[in-house]
């Protein structure tokens, strides 16, 4: 994938590019908003991460301009303001989404991949598919080897949130925000629970487990491969 | 005392009023009218005393007095009654006695048969010569017959075997010691109600002044440090007490500011390289996961950081909040909504450890909040609630209207908090002895003040008896106050 990384903090830069070149990724620097907001302009991303606080152009200006262009290229936004207005701020002036410094790279990585699934347009989907479990999102039923497996609403959504990032590395952070729509670190880790019960539910008794935990980042729902 | 019925009324009267007067019967017990009190039973004593001397040496004055007449007159007569004998005794007792005026003569014969003066009657008293005797007799006025008062000395003729009796009136002035002697009582009793209600009134005073005080502190105790005494400009001694108070209180915010300060930019300025450091932790566990070596010791290192930051974080969102900015991101919120989602949150947790999780829905709830942070703020209670709760107990939370305003409590069946412990709980870091090794930063309380602080209201830690309840009331929608930072310029208000 082609990044774009407009970041004027340099070692923070330094190590955004290379971890994102470690990654796999093909990736372009910019220290400020004008160079940012050219290239930005001019070349084609698959995703631009953007510092909030850029000098000769903020970054919150950068991505409105951005809009204004009609360039729809998806923009993640890094901030040291980790206030919940702020967040808003960035997502209303065209962002979508927030990461607020310090993150972990684990964090951004799965927040790009999850930013860059979005972008493709998969149709309407009315249905999800991980090996042999599926799920009909017009019935909201689940179902595994042909068996119905009981899911309560939130349940299904966690599950739903899963199955749409098949393969990608989903964190707690991120589950917290979508499928239950809340912006703060729980105490204890809450999430493990209700993820241990719906493993509970989708691969207890059946061959293959698909949903894992990757230790140190999160978890994810992947059929094993060949 | 003269009064009876009359007086039990008024009496009951008063009472009542006192009863209703504010303070009550609190006001008996202070200090200032302990001080009236004894001030007007001194008070009361000597003006008895000075007034009983009065009386007792006027009255032996003036006896002193009427019986020196007497005797004058005895003296006189006995000289005359020497000089001129019987026939001259008589004609003068009779000259006197037409004379009118106070003085009553009566020569009377060997059986008290009077023979002239201006008594009819030798009065019924013990002939005792040489000695003062007091009788009653008969005068006539206008309006028919007056009994009166008179004392005198009676004279034995010798040889001739006659009574003389010279006498004075003495009826106006035993009226005058009558008076006297009623007044007295009363004068006193007036003294002790005026001195007591004076008393009364000015213990009311003090005890206002010194009500404000008390009141003043209890809400600083209870944690805003913002508040100060209320100075009236008297320049009395509460004034200084007050402005004394709110000096030291003025000191302490600011060595609290500088405390949290200090914290924060510590905070602050340790999250960056701690991130680092977890980042940099990682590659080498990606790194060496790859050489397909063992890197279990790199990821317990990285799960120490994770805390460490976490705990940072926490501290960073709690300066944040108590700094009260971003006002703006108040909107209108469904208190039920934001419960049931963190209930629903939770409840595998408390499913987990065996706990009963309740949701206790209240009609209407709305309030102007964050969203974000009252979840986060009740999220934190939740959180400590099925910490702290052991298995088969149970953690309720609840919405509900109360006149005060929308009362969002999470109340648990745990150890709870000693009632001493309970202001220190919300400092940051604190954390009770008895959970000294369960996991927690020490800041999830702190975090629920400084919530409920930006709100406009408190967080009030209670007894469930047993477990704690923890409680905040927010206003009603249309009574939000603007939020005032924790750290504000002092004002002397009076509120």
């Amino acid at each position: 994938m082609r990044i774009l990384v407009v970041e004027d903090d340099i070692e923070a830069q330094r190590y955004l590019v290379q971890g994102l070149k470690e990654s796999g990724h093909v990736v372009d620097e910019a220290a400020d908003g004008d160079l940012g907001l050219s290239l930005a302009l001019s070349r084609p991303y698959d995703i631009a991460i953007v510092d909030r606080m850029l000098p000769k152009l903020d970054g919150l200006n950068v991505v409105a301009e951005m809009r204004e262009h009609g360039n729809t290229t998806p923009v993640l936004f890094l901030s040291a303001l980790s206030e919940v207005d702020e967040r808003v701020k960035g997502l209303k002036a065209g962002g979508d989404d927030y990461l607020t410094k310090p993150y972990a790279f684990v964090e951004l990585l799965a927040r790009i991949d999850a930013l860059m699934r979005r972008r493709t347009p998969a149709g309407v989907k009315t249905q999800l598919q991980v090996g042999d479990l599926e799920l009909d999102l017009l019935t909201r039923a689940a179902t595994r080897s042909g068996q119905e497996i009981e899911l309560q609403p939130r349940e299904f959504r966690l599950l739903e949130y899963l199955m749409r990032h098949a393969g990608q590395v989903v964190t707690r952070t991120m589950l917290l925000e979508s499928v239950w729509e809340y912006h703060f670190d729980p105490q204890t880790n809450v999430i493990d629970v209700h993820i241990s019960r719906l493993r509970a539910k989708i691969d207890k008794g059946f061959e293959m487990p698909l949903l894992h935990t990757v230790r140190g980042a999160g978890y994810m729902i992947r059929s094993a491969a060949a | 005392m003269r009064g009876g019925l009359p007086g039990a009324e008024a009496f009951r009267a008063l009472l009542g009023h006192f009863k209703a007067m504010p303070g009550g019967f609190r006001l008996l017990r202070t200090q200032a009218f302990r001080i009236v009190l004894i001030y007007v039973a001194l008070f009361a004593v000597s003006v008895t005393a000075l007034l009983a001397f009065t009386y007792w040496n006027t009255r032996r004055t003036m006896d002193a007095q009427a019986d020196q007449i007497i005797e004058a007159e005895i003296t006189g007569l006995s000289e005359q009654y020497q000089r001129l004998g019987w026939q001259g005794l008589y004609q003068i007792v009779t000259e006197r006695g037409q004379h009118g005026g106070s003085a009553l003569y009566i020569l009377a014969d060997g059986e008290h048969r009077p023979i002239t003066g201006n008594l009819t009657r030798w009065p019924a008293v013990t002939a005792d010569p040489g000695n003062y005797v007091e009788f009653d007799y008969e005068r006539t006025v206008s309006s028919g017959l007056e009994t009166r008062r008179a004392r005198g000395q009676i004279l034995r003729l010798e040889g001739d075997n006659f009574y003389l009796l010279v006498a004075e009136d003495v009826s106006d002035r035993i009226t005058t010691q009558h008076l006297f002697t009623t007044t007295l009582p009363w004068t006193v009793g007036l003294i002790l109600v005026l001195g007591l209600l004076g008393g009364l009134l000015m213990s009311q005073n003090m005890l206002r002044r010194l009500d404000a005080i008390n009141r003043t502190s209890g809400e600083i105790i209870a944690g805003d440090l913002t508040r100060r005494v209320p100075v009236n400009g008297s320049a009395d001694e509460f004034d200084v007490l007050a402005e004394n108070l709110n000096r030291m209180l003025d000191r302490i915010e600011r060595l609290m500011k500088g405390l949290r300060e200090v914290t924060d930019s510590v905070a602050h300025d340790l999250r960056t390289p701690l991130n680092r450091l977890r980042n940099r932790l990682e590659e080498s566990v990606a790194r060496l996961t790859a050489q397909g070596g063992g890197a279990g010791e790199i990821e317990r290192a990285i799960a120490e950081t994770d805390k460490l930051i976490a705990t940072f974080n926490a501290l960073l969102l709690i300066a944040e909040t108590d700094a009260g900015t971003g006002r703006s991101q108040m909107t209108v919120l469904e208190l039920n909504g934001v419960a049931g989602d963190v209930a629903e949150l939770y409840e595998p947790l408390a499913e987990e450890k065996g706990i009963v999780l309740k949701l206790q829905r209240g009609p209407g709830a709305q309030i102007e909040g964050n969203r974000s942070l009252v979840a986060q703020a009740l999220a934190n209670l939740v959180d400590n609630a099925i910490k702290y709760t052991p298995p088969d107990g149970k953690v309720t939370i609840s919405v509900a209207q109360t006149p005060e305003g929308v009362v969002l409590a999470v109340a648990d069946t745990g150890p709870g908090i000693p009632s001493q412990d309970r202001s220190r709980v919300v400092e940051r870091f604190v954390r009770l002895e008895a959970s000294r090794n369960s996991p927690g930063t020490g800041l999830g309380l702190s975090l629920v003040a400084a919530v409920a602080h930006y709100h406009g209201t408190q967080l009030v830690l209670a007894d469930n008896a047993p477990g704690l309840k923890a409680s905040l009331t927010f206003p009603k929608v249309s009574k939000v106050v603007p939020i005032r930072p924790a750290m504000t310029a002092t004002k002397s208000a009076a509120e």
